[in-house]
């Protein structure tokens, strides 16, 4: 193992993109994510052939994304909350000419300018889309900056497996926090790229990169194809992480920085003699329903700890069927749920102190 | 002895365009471009929104189809990926100077060194005829049925004008396909805005005046004289800018 | 042992820099460690405040909101974190820009001119590693031979001038005597 440096979640994202092979980077300045850019704008010139471009806004940033994707190259772009939003529609693009890719979203308030402290609250906008068409995008959310780097490598990985957009869901206390990493080089596997556009060179059929089907027929074909694709990540590729939950009577559900806050809950309440564990699922997209509709057979009680106005919540009660209650803990606007909070609500579904 | 022949850079695939429209021509003109240039093999297209979506059908090279008024984006992430492409973007006049302004204007200023071309018919056909940025003064169109009345909705856009005050790009020029004569012309600039992007030189633009006889409501030999009438005057043909011409 | 650090002044005050330190400190004593910054317009001379954990476990929350050990480099900072303190916790102050003592009993409590010193011996603007010199030395909590090896890894080799400054601060608190 390498030795372990402090870094930002940011700046680890942007060194794992690198180790990962990606050496395009495209972005534009926005409050909690620059960090990124700004460590691209470092290390890109210094790497062989590393290109990092400042786009004029968002939308650009996204459709220079497109055009590297395209030629089969592994490019990265981040963003925050409202950023995504204007990348919505290269998203889309992504999705619809099954092009992978990387893009980061460092979460803030919202919504429209929201505010720039830490939230949870783009979780439908990652996990339910983000654009218009039927489409998924992957969706990891690490909680740590080792996680941020293993998960830069996953998210590539699976892009390039499914040819989808992958996401990570980080917010701003994620991106802002140092913790110490190993700065390993996760797996780089080859895929077929015969799709890609490098030229005809005279020696086969023009490559087509497109999302337009004006007939329905040819659409509705293409849209069932890839939901069987889908069918299949969410059969095999689920991430999840399971704290004390061999004889957990409460679940905590919690993803990225709640799942910490979360974690020191757990463990006063457990000492205090309640039963409470937590799911933490670190792919939104896919969702780990299979744990979670298990779990349910087992647990009294769920908890959604989420930075949201219960978003991931309704996921949660998907799951398990609505087989038991659900309650709901969360802050949101840049406010963080505090230890304080999470253990009040586990008193709660515990039916008060034991 | 050869008379006619199809360029090499064209698919067979029979284009869609109206009858009259002068894009037909436009696209020869780029492909002509390419096969004398001997690019096509390394040729990356970036198709638009409008009635030139479907470019790639109709071009014999890679293409990626961009968003609306995103192909110079597209294109510059496509060239950055590797300078050794040759990339165009093939756009009309909403994608290219009302939705992708920003896009175009930052390309040209960034110089990336890819080839636009830039139909510009005054008009939305793909839409059926709606008022486009570059419909001039009084024109009729689905969407300014009184003519375009320039105190509520102000001027057309002159884009090459407007990028010749923009230190990066490169060469700049209008051309026309509405005679023999002009299209000579046309192809000269479509071959140098190629030629340009092979010696590294930067970002070089084509407008080329086009017809729409069918939202126009003319039949395309009146389209073209409407075209010499109206658009000549307003949109005068030449060269802008060319930095190396200017530089020698 | 899990001990949860704040760090709290104006934007300017290295609050972040002595914080990263600190962090090092602990990473190289083979720690569990995390360092969260407050962010935004902050930066820009309003208040900064820095979280950082220090463990023998994984870390859950990185954030401190009921810190054991506060360093208050200003009145603000004081005003907002001293009741958040942990009883039986440590409260260090810059004597030089707060002019009040602490209220509760149930803390220990230092007070440091930090900034007199610094502005004293040359070292204007290194009041912070002065503070964390001192917290160094009463608390505990991370072993005094490894400020060196820290130090490097938060001053570049490059600025030699920086590190003898800093390393300097740092002795400083350290040993002072109130």
């Amino acid at each position: 193992m390498s030795e372990k440096v402090l870094m930002k979640g940011n700046e680890a994202l942007a060194e794992a993109a690198i180790m990962a092979g990606c050496k395009h980077y495209f972005g534009y300045p926005i409050t909690p994510q620059t960090e990124v850019a700004a460590y691209m704008a470092k290390k890109m010139p210094k790497t062989e052939g590393g290109v990092f471009l400042q786009a004029e806004s968002e939308i650009a940033a996204i459709n220079m994304v497109i055009g590297v994707a395209s030629t089969g190259k592994r490019v990265m772009t981040s963003s925050s909350s409202p950023g995504i939003s204007l990348k919505s529609e290269g998203i889309s693009y992504l999705a619809g000419c099954d092009l992978p890719a990387l893009i980061i979203n460092v979460q803030r308030g919202g919504p429209g300018l929201g505010g720039i402290q830490p939230s949870q609250s783009d979780y439908f906008q990652a996990t339910k889309g983000g654009g218009h068409g039927d489409f998924h995008l992957l969706v990891l959310a690490p909680n740590s900056v080792q996680e941020m780097v293993d998960m830069v490598f996953k998210g590539f990985d699976l892009a390039e497996k499914y040819r989808m957009p992958a996401m990570i869901l980080s917010d701003g206390t994620m991106g802002q926090m140092m913790e110490p990493v190993s700065l390993e080089k996760g797996v780089v596997n080859e895929y077929d790229k015969s799709w890609a556009l490098t030229g005809t060179k005279g020696e086969r059929k023009p490559n087509i990169v497109n999302s337009l089907y004006i007939a329905p027929e040819e659409l509705e074909k293409l849209n069932f194809e890839r939901y069987e694709r889908y069918k299949k990540i969410e059969a095999e590729e689920a991430l999840y992480e399971e704290y004390l939950m061999d004889d957990a009577e409460i679940c905590i559900v919690a993803y990225g920085v709640a799942s910490r806050v979360a974690k020191n809950a757990i463990d006063q309440a457990r000492a205090e003699g309640i039963k409470v564990g937590m799911i933490r699922p670190i792919t939104l997209w896919p969702f780990p329903k299979k744990v979670l509709s298990e779990a349910a057979d087992k647990v009294n009680k769920f908890i959604s700890v989420e930075l949201s106005m219960g978003q991931m919540i309704e996921d949660i009660e998907l799951a398990i069927r609505c087989k038991k209650e659900v309650l709901l803990c969360n802050r949101t606007g840049g406010m963080i749920t505090t230890t304080e909070d999470v253990l009040n609500k586990i008193y709660e579904a515990n039916g008060g102190k034991n | 002895m050869v008379v006619f022949e199809k360029p090499n850079a064209l698919t067979e695939n029979t284009l869609h365009y109206c009858p009259g429209c002068t894009h037909g021509i436009i696209h020869r003109l780029v492909a002509e471009a390419l096969d004398e240039l001997g690019v096509t093999g390394r040729t990356i297209g970036v198709a638009s929104v409008g009635c030139s979506v479907f470019t790639y059908n109709y071009f014999n090279c890679d293409m990626v189809q961009a968003a609306h008024g995103r192909a110079p984006a597209v294109a510059t992430g496509v060239k950055r990926s590797d300078a050794n492409n040759i990339v165009f973007t093939y756009q009309g006049d909403g994608d290219l100077a009302a939705i992708g302004t920003a896009e175009t204007v930052h390309s040209a200023a960034r110089g990336e060194n890819i080839t636009v071309i830039f139909v510009n018919n005054a008009i939305y056909g793909m839409t059926g005829g709606q008022m486009a940025p570059t419909t001039l003064p009084g024109q009729k169109t689905q969407t300014s049925p009184y003519g375009r009345d320039v105190q509520t909705v102000g001027y057309p856009v002159k884009v090459c004008e407007m990028l010749s005050q923009v230190d990066g790009a490169t060469y700049l020029e209008r051309v026309a396909v509405n005679n023999v004569a002009n299209v000579k012309k046309a192809k000269a600039a479509i071959k140098k805005a190629f030629q340009n992007q092979i010696e590294g030189k930067g970002f070089s633009l084509v407008e080329v005046l086009s017809t729409c006889p069918t939202n126009w409501g003319l039949a395309p030999e009146k389209a073209l004289e409407w075209l010499e009438e109206n658009m000549l005057p307003y949109y005068p043909l030449g060269v802008y800018k060319d930095k190396y011409a200017e530089e020698k | 042992m899990n001990k949860e650090i704040l760090i709290a002044g104006f934007g300017g005050q290295g609050i972040l820099f002595s914080g990263k330190f600190l962090a090092y400190e602990g990473l190289i004593d083979g720690k569990e460690v995390s360092w969260l910054p407050s962010y935004g317009p902050e930066m820009r001379g309003g208040t900064a405040n820095c979280s950082i954990i220090i463990s023998d476990n994984a870390i859950g929350s990185p954030i401190v909101s009921n810190p054991d050990i506060l360093i208050a480099m200003n009145l603000p900072s004081l005003d907002k974190y001293e009741n958040e303190t942990k009883k039986g916790g440590q409260i260090f102050i810059d004597s030089s820009l707060i002019d009040r003592t602490v209220d509760r009993t149930d803390v220990e409590t230092y007070y440091i001119p930090a900034t007199k010193i610094a502005s004293d011996e040359g070292l204007t603007g290194l009041a912070n590693m002065i503070m964390i010199g001192h917290m160094i030395a009463k608390s505990g909590i991370v072993p005094e031979e490894n400020i060196e090896k820290a130090m490097h890894k938060v001053v570049p080799p490059t600025k030699q001038n920086m590190f003898d400054l800093n390393m300097k601060a740092v002795k400083l608190g350290f040993e002072y005597k109130a």
